[in-house]
């Protein structure tokens, strides 16, 4: 059974439509890559599988909960869901440490042991143990971006959002987040990431969706799509480098 | 019988600033919980109450603090109520606190920037878990340095409450001036204290903004 399934979702702010009948699932373990011209929907997508954007019609189920134009069970599905965003949003008034055992410690009820066992663990796993205890001020910007993918995975979500993470960062930057992503990719984790890093997209993402106008305009294994675009849409957008 | 400025009332007036010092603890107690529970109205999602708190605020900082003590002495005493000329002082000046305080924190909460709202939501913290954890710790510190500004206005504007007889720092000069009639010693001496209490807050709220543009947490 899918672990994100999304049946005709339509979105709108005001009288713009944004997403005009989405439909996707996604299986356990799976990677996915959604690549898009700026405005096609992609963020607005993200944000609706974890109910930050409410949607005015259709259904997504993610890990088990159910999110309709109701917005009821919001804080289980985000209790499942994790989502990064390009602007790294750490807790400035928190060190490091507190910035990730917040959630788990409030939200999961969890000691503040357990909670700092997973904030070691979580920064382990993205290479910054050492910055348990620093000011987020005081990291750079791919290191802000890393502690923030840690913040989420403290959750222990079964679904990863990532809404270009990369973006924001100076070039010589992103190489380390992208290899954090890459290493979350071959853990097994579930992850949709939207992205304009396409060789990455490429290389990690089984698959890849690529949103035109707020619909899924053509998706397929990555390197199928990447290599043999079949619609027009996509070969342009390919070819005309990334925006 | 005229009387001479000496050593007994100098003491006179430095023991009625314990009333003006009373008062501005009173009014920052009592408007501070107003002030809060304002503020928070007015960054509700509840639009009535928003309007309400909005509303409210006109009112209080479209009036001079004058005609909320007379309101609340006067007023209320028309009303049936009739109320020592201290308790009305307190109420009047908690008001105008609670005014002022609870725009000043609106200010702070909204200015804590969006994304914080997103990020902790994202984590699935509550609303109420959003304000305890995240964004009024940010917004104390962006509020600290315009409250403590604002307790210098507060501590200035007690004086107005002599009007209706509370003796306190300006009242008790005006007392002794009458029995002197050395209005320049009196309020030299008035003026002297009232900066001497005001003056360590000034630099306190100039420290503290500094500090904060030093921007470091901690
Ligand atoms: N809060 C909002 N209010 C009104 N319109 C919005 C809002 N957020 C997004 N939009 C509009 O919705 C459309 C889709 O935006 P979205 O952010 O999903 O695009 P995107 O594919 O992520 O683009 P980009 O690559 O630039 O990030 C855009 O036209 C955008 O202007
Ligand atoms: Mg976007």
């Amino acid at each position: 059974m899918p672990v994100v399934q999304v049946d005709q979702v339509h979105k709108r702010y005001g009288p713009l439509e944004v997403l005009k009948g989405v439909s996707m699932a996604v299986e356990r373990g799976e990677v996915v890559a959604i690549i898009g011209r700026s405005g096609s929907g992609k963020s607005t997508l993200l944000r609706c599988l974890n109910g930050l954007e409410p949607i005015q019609s259709g259904r997504i189920e993610v890990a088990g909960h159910v999110l309709d134009a109701s917005g009821r069970g919001l804080r289980a599905l985000r209790k499942d869901v994790g989502i990064v965003f390009q602007s790294y949003n750490l807790f400035p008034h928190l060190r490091v440490a507190e910035n990730i055992m917040l959630a788990p410690r409030v939200a999961l009820g969890l000691s503040k042991r357990d909670a700092r066992a997973r904030a070691e663990a979580t920064l382990a796993q993205v290479g910054l143990a050492e910055k348990i205890e620093a000011w987020p001020d005081n990291l750079s910007g791919g290191q802000q971006q890393r502690v923030a993918i840690a913040r989420s995975l403290a959750m222990q979500p079964k679904v990863m959002l990532f809404d270009e993470v990369t973006s924001a960062l100076d070039p010589e930057l992103t190489g380390e987040v992208l290899a954090t992503l890459e290493a979350l990719a071959r853990d097994g984790m579930t992850m949709l990431l939207v992205t304009h890093e396409m060789a990455f997209a490429r290389r990690v993402a089984h698959r890849t969706i690529f949103m035109h106008q707020g619909l899924l305009h053509e998706e397929g294994p990555s390197e199928a799509l990447f290599g043999a675009p079949r619609t027009l849409e996509l070969r342009q957008f390919l070819a005309g480098g990334l925006k | 019988m005229i009387r001479q400025f000496g050593i007994d009332e100098f003491i006179f007036i430095l023991l009625s600033a314990r009333w003006t010092l009373v008062l501005t603890l009173i009014a920052l107690s009592l408007g501070g919980v107003f002030g809060f529970v304002i503020a928070l109205t007015r960054v509700s999602r509840f639009a009535p109450l928003r309007l309400l708190a909005g509303a409210w605020i006109g009112l209080v900082q479209g009036v001079p603090v004058l005609m909320l003590l007379f309101l609340s002495y006067f007023g209320l005493a028309l009303a049936g109520l009739d109320l020592p000329p201290m308790i009305a002082a307190g109420i009047s000046l908690s008001l105008y606190a609670g005014g002022f305080l609870g725009e000043i924190w609106r200010g702070a909460i909204q200015s804590v920037p969006h994304p914080q709202w997103e990020a902790s939501a994202a984590l699935a913290l509550t609303r109420a878990q959003q304000y305890r954890y995240v964004i009024l710790p940010q917004a104390v510190r962006i509020a600290t340095p315009p409250t403590v500004g604002f307790v210098v206005q507060l501590v200035k504007n007690t004086a107005i409450v002599s009007i209706i007889g509370v003796v306190e720092l300006a009242r008790a000069g005006n007392l002794i001036n009458n029995a002197t009639f050395q209005p320049f010693k009196v309020f030299a001496v008035v003026a002297l204290i009232y900066f001497c209490i005001c003056w360590p807050i000034s630099l306190l709220a100039r420290r503290l903004e500094r500090g904060m543009h030093a921007g470091r947490p901690g």
